[in-house]
């Protein structure tokens, strides 16, 4: 058999030929993988090593200190206490989860509710990642848990930090709380911080209205993982900026006595400085406690704190709106002499009639109060005389006074949820009713009833304006972090001086001499008595046939019927330091006038407090004093 | 010495001369290949022997023993054993089928003894025996006759069809490509070949119709690895970052961030190249597949060179289906093609798959050292 036959050289040839077409291919294809290994490795290799980057490197934020809110004298009123919790990690855990929780349950005690969670945040979690347990331990549970670590395995006790209001309910309204981030929130505020799991914001007082300061800036972990989210190693960090501390103008002793000395009552007490506006006590009962909504609120006290007709969750001094009633005739009053109305006066006989509608005084079943002029209208609190006063005078040039006396807008204190009050106008009026304005109503206005409406702060800061001369404007903090304002100088208000004397000499009159209407709550200490002006805010109106047949007194009707009580104050009378006011929601009573008597201690306790002490306010330089422990 | 059942070899060599004769160059570069694979394996374990690299070294050195002794053995010798050889592989591939064990979602594993065996790595090199057996008895008219056409894509049938089955499209793509490549290089007329072409382009949306759910899920991913940025697109997409943050020069040995962190899947096995890539970048990529190449020219040297027809579509065969392992894991974890779960030769890690190509180079090297016999045409032929 012939080795090469003609065949066998043919397909020899063939081999060879489609060989090297193969070999072809096979050179097409290394071109095609080279030059798919050009285009991701050197065209667009940049972008491929920032996606390695991306993959590698985990931001982790770290949540700076909240910074901490001290009263006029260095007291800690909102501060960051150890929050002792306890932690598991299931992939350490010998027998699963639920075991682990039986475990933990016989050392201290767990809800229903609690574990139903933890399950829920471990199937949430991948298996290395710790679960919060319980937080918030007293320390012998927190003890307890470390005495019997060596047996629980994959359970760790941890101390992080939480805020905390030492005083409670007493400071709430001012100091607000912080609670856990809404979803709106998280959309408004770009701050990263927002999104951390268990961050909390301000909700309201001071700690809403100076978030942004008490927060602080983040530090970032940079941390390299693996693809399951697993630490590799830290690569850098960078550490938080803890937040400002925030000084307040509040006296937290007199703070602290105001609201208790109003407890029990729907009320509202403001004491101020008059000479710089330092707020130093700003109370409104009942309050709340603050530390419900960090640790979380459960439904039924949230229904017990919004269904209460005391309204706990309102800032009264602030946020509650009140018929000035005859406080108002202190503006009245400033309006008169301004408008050479000083010595003019009336003969009260108890009542006046405006066209076919007979307008009536306090005194009328006693004949009235016979010759009435300004600094004894005041004292007595004589309707006839502010009515007659209202009618010459007209709402025009009556609202003018009253603004720049202070009411009508919002004071500008540095709390959220300030209300403006209402000083009416005739534009308002048709704008509001669709009704031009009458007559009758300037004289309903002239006393604080009506349209009129004021805050308890705006009425303190009248008070203080009334003491002083001066546009005294409230504040309540006076360094937040290192920045620290001065004291405020402020400047005259445009009346003369004796409107002031005139009024201060009334309000003297109305506490201090027998007849005046706070007479028997004046304060006795020499040098230290106290000048005011009581108002009663209807809440009702008194019918003709009531008048015919005897006003129901206020001990007889609904709490809810009953008048509002207020006054206005400032001591001592010489040498005007501090103004007060007291708003008693539902509380009047023509005999006790228990608002008078918490003016009285009020001022009373502000002014036995030691004077060296008080003269040294603003004694904390805040560069000093130990920043954050955390 | 060997039965010789075939006439006119010019002489017979003395085993040490048959040694000396091995392309030593070949099996060096084979070396320099196996050795990238096991610094990769080394730097993927966080710069540890354990627990690839150690086994990988011992499963080469093996495999280096056997493709010695491989070449050694008589060309004639691979041709009488190649129908039995097919034959069983091609009963464990059956057996794998019926009976074989569930990895990674497969049936691909059969246990032999102490060792897990895949059938269908077996079959590639049997097959490639076969058919030059076959093919070495027909010339280039014959190879086109219909009838002497069907027992060659039987052999070539129904094993893809077994182990598509599995299912394995990868290797299966792989055996039908070895056969036809084959056929083609026997000289298959063209008449043949475009209409085939163009008949499974036609199959390709009746085709669709036939794979796993988890094959189409692969295709769709490929095709838009965004759909499923974490779940099958995961490993598209890591790879192609691993590779491509590689850059020029590559982030340096054992600096991988992408393999090291567990970001890239399979980073020790199919996508091994991927981790050369990110560590040693476009440089040591290319540089890769110019040993690569230069292995495939060796083979196609020894092919050309072989004076019997079996020999020459043996080596041929063997470089090919070399060379299309290359390829496709190539272009799977560049993202050209979808991932088939395709191992990198010499560099992926797996026992089956080193050995598998090491015989390979022992027969290809066999071919080498047996280039001047000469086999006649009807020696061999079954019918």
């Amino acid at each position: 058999m012939p080795l090469f036959d003609r065949k066998d050289k043919s397909r020899y040839a063939t081999f060879t030929r489609r060989s090297l077409m193969m070999s072809g291919g096979v050179g097409v294809v290394f071109a095609i993988l080279g030059g798919r290994l050009y285009q991701l490795q050197i065209q667009e290799g940049q972008e491929y090593r920032a996606r390695s980057e991306e993959n590698r490197v985990s931001e982790r934020l770290v949540a700076p200190p909240r910074g901490r809110i001290f009263d006029r004298f260095g007291v800690e009123l909102a501060n960051n206490r150890r929050n002792f919790r306890v932690l598991l990690t299931r992939e350490q855990l010998p027998n699963g989860v639920k075991p682990a929780l039986d475990t933990i349950s016989r050392i201290i005690y767990l809800s229903d509710r609690q574990r139903e969670r933890v399950l829920r945040d471990v199937a949430a979690n991948k298996a290395f990642v710790p679960v919060i347990v319980a937080e918030n331990l007293s320390w012998d549970d927190f003890a307890r848990i470390n005495l019997h670590l060596p047996y629980l395995t994959g359970i760790q006790p941890d101390v992080g930090e939480t805020r905390a209001y030492p005083f409670g309910d007493e400071l709430v309204h001012i100091l607000g709380y912080v609670a856990a981030v809404s979803q709106q929130e998280e959309q408004a505020d770009s701050d990263p911080l927002l999104g951390l799991p268990g961050f909390r914001i301000g909700k309201r007082g001071i700690e809403k209205e100076f978030d942004t300061e008490l927060r602080g800036k983040a530090g970032v972990d940079r941390i390299e993982v693996n693809a399951y989210g697993r630490n590799i190693r830290e690569l850098s960090h960078e550490t938080a900026a803890p937040g400002a501390d925030i000084y307040l103008t509040i006296d937290n002793d007199l703070q602290r006595f105001t609201a208790q000395r109003l407890a029990g009552e729907s009320a509202a007490g403001v004491v101020m400085d008059v000479t710089t506006g330092d707020v130093l006590a700003l109370a409104s009962t009942p309050g709340f406690d603050p530390n419900l909504f960090n640790i979380g609120i459960s439904n039924a006290q949230w229904r017990e704190l919004m269904g209460d007709d005391h309204k706990p969750l309102l800032n009264k001094a602030i946020a509650g709106t009140y018929p000035p009633g005859s406080t108002f005739k202190t503006a009245m009053a400033v309006a008169a002499v301004d408008n050479d109305m000083a010595d003019f006066a009336v003969n009260c006989s108890g009542s006046i009639r405006l066209g076919n509608h007979v307008f009536y005084c306090d005194a009328w079943r006693i004949g009235g109060h016979g010759h009435v002029n300004l600094t004894r209208g005041i004292q007595v609190s004589c309707d006839i005389f502010f009515y007659e006063v209202a009618r010459r005078l007209g709402i025009d040039k009556m609202g003018a006074s009253a603004r720049a006396l202070g009411l009508g807008a919002p004071t500008g204190i540095e709390l959220p949820g300030e209300r403006s009050g209402l000083i009416p106008t005739r534009a308002w009026k048709l704008a509001r009713f669709g009704v031009p304005w009458q007559q009758g109503e300037t004289l309903v206005n002239g006393i604080g009833q009506g349209y009129m409406l004021a805050t308890p702060i705006q009425l303190c800061m009248l008070a203080a304006r009334i003491a002083t001369g001066k546009a005294v404007v409230p504040r309540i903090t006076h360094d937040i972090g290192i920045r620290r304002s001065p004291h405020p100088a402020h400047a005259p208000l445009p009346f003369s001086d004796k409107a002031f004397t005139m009024v201060r000499e009334g309000m003297r009159l109305a506490v201090n001499q027998p007849g005046g209407t706070a007479f028997g709550s004046r304060i006795t200490q020499p040098g230290m008595e106290m000048a005011g002006k009581t108002g009663t805010a209807q809440v009702r109106r008194i019918t003709k046939e009531e008048r015919a047949t005897g006003i129901k007194s206020n001990a007889s009707l609904p709490w809810n019927l009953r008048e509002h009580a207020l006054f206005i104050a400032f001591a001592p009378v010489e040498a005007p330091r501090y103004a007060a006011s007291i708003v008693l929601e539902h509380g009047g009573n023509a005999h006790l006038e228990p608002q008078v008597q918490f003016a009285r201690d009020i001022l009373l306790y502000a002014q036995t407090r030691d004077p060296l002490k008080m003269q040294t306010a603003y004694p904390i330089n805040a560069a000093s004093l130990p920043t954050n422990s955390g | 010495m060997i039965a010789r059942p075939y006439a006119a070899a010019r002489r017979t060599l003395s085993i040490s001369e048959k040694l000396l004769d091995v392309n030593w160059g070949l099996v060096l570069i084979i070396a320099i290949i196996a050795s990238v694979g096991f610094a990769m394996l080394y730097s993927v374990a966080g710069g540890h022997f354990s627990p690839w690299a150690n086994k990988q070294i011992l499963r080469f050195i093996i495999g280096l023993v056997m493709l010695v002794g491989c070449a050694m053995v008589d060309i004639r010798v691979w041709m009488q054993v190649a129908y039995p050889a097919y034959a069983f592989s091609l009963l464990l591939l059956i057996a794998t089928t019926i009976a074989g064990h569930v990895g990674l979602g497969a049936k691909r594993w059969i246990e032999l003894g102490p060792i897990e065996l895949q059938p269908s790595e077996l079959m590639k090199i049997s097959l490639i025996l076969a058919l030059a057996r076959y093919l070495h008895g027909l010339g280039v008219e014959d190879v086109s006759k219909p009838f002497r056409l069907l027992i060659p894509l039987a052999m070539i049938g129904i094993p893809a069809a077994l182990v598509l089955s599995q299912p394995n499209l990868g290797t299966a793509t792989i055996i039908v490509a070895d056969g036809v490549s084959l056929l083609f290089l026997a000289g298959l007329s063209w008449w043949w070949i475009l209409p085939a072409f163009g008949a499974v382009a036609a199959a390709v949306p009746i085709g669709w119709q036939f794979l796993h759910d988890y094959q189409r899920r692969r295709v769709l991913t490929f095709l838009n690895p965004q759909l499923d940025a974490m779940g099958a697109g995961w490993n598209i997409s890591q790879a192609e970052i691993a590779m491509g943050s590689g850059g020029l020069a590559g982030k340096g040995f054992l600096n991988g961030t992408q393999s090291q962190l567990n970001f890239l899947p399979e980073a020790n096995t199919d996508f091994a190249w991927t981790a050369i890539g990110e560590e040693f970048g476009f440089l040591g990529c290319t540089m890769l597949l110019l040993l690569f190449a230069i292995v495939i020219f060796y083979g196609v040297r020894i092919a050309v060179a072989s004076r019997s027809q079996f020999a020459r579509l043996l080596a041929l065969g063997l470089t090919l289906n070399f060379f299309f392992y290359i390829m496709i894991n190539g272009m799977m974890v560049t993202g050209l093609i979808p991932v088939v779960g395709i191992p990198m030769p010499l560099i992926s890690y797996g026992g089956t798959a080193m050995l598998v190509v090491m015989f390979g180079f022992g027969l290809l090297m066999s071919c080498h050292v047996h280039r001047q016999v000469e086999i006649p045409r009807g020696s061999g032929s079954i019918i």
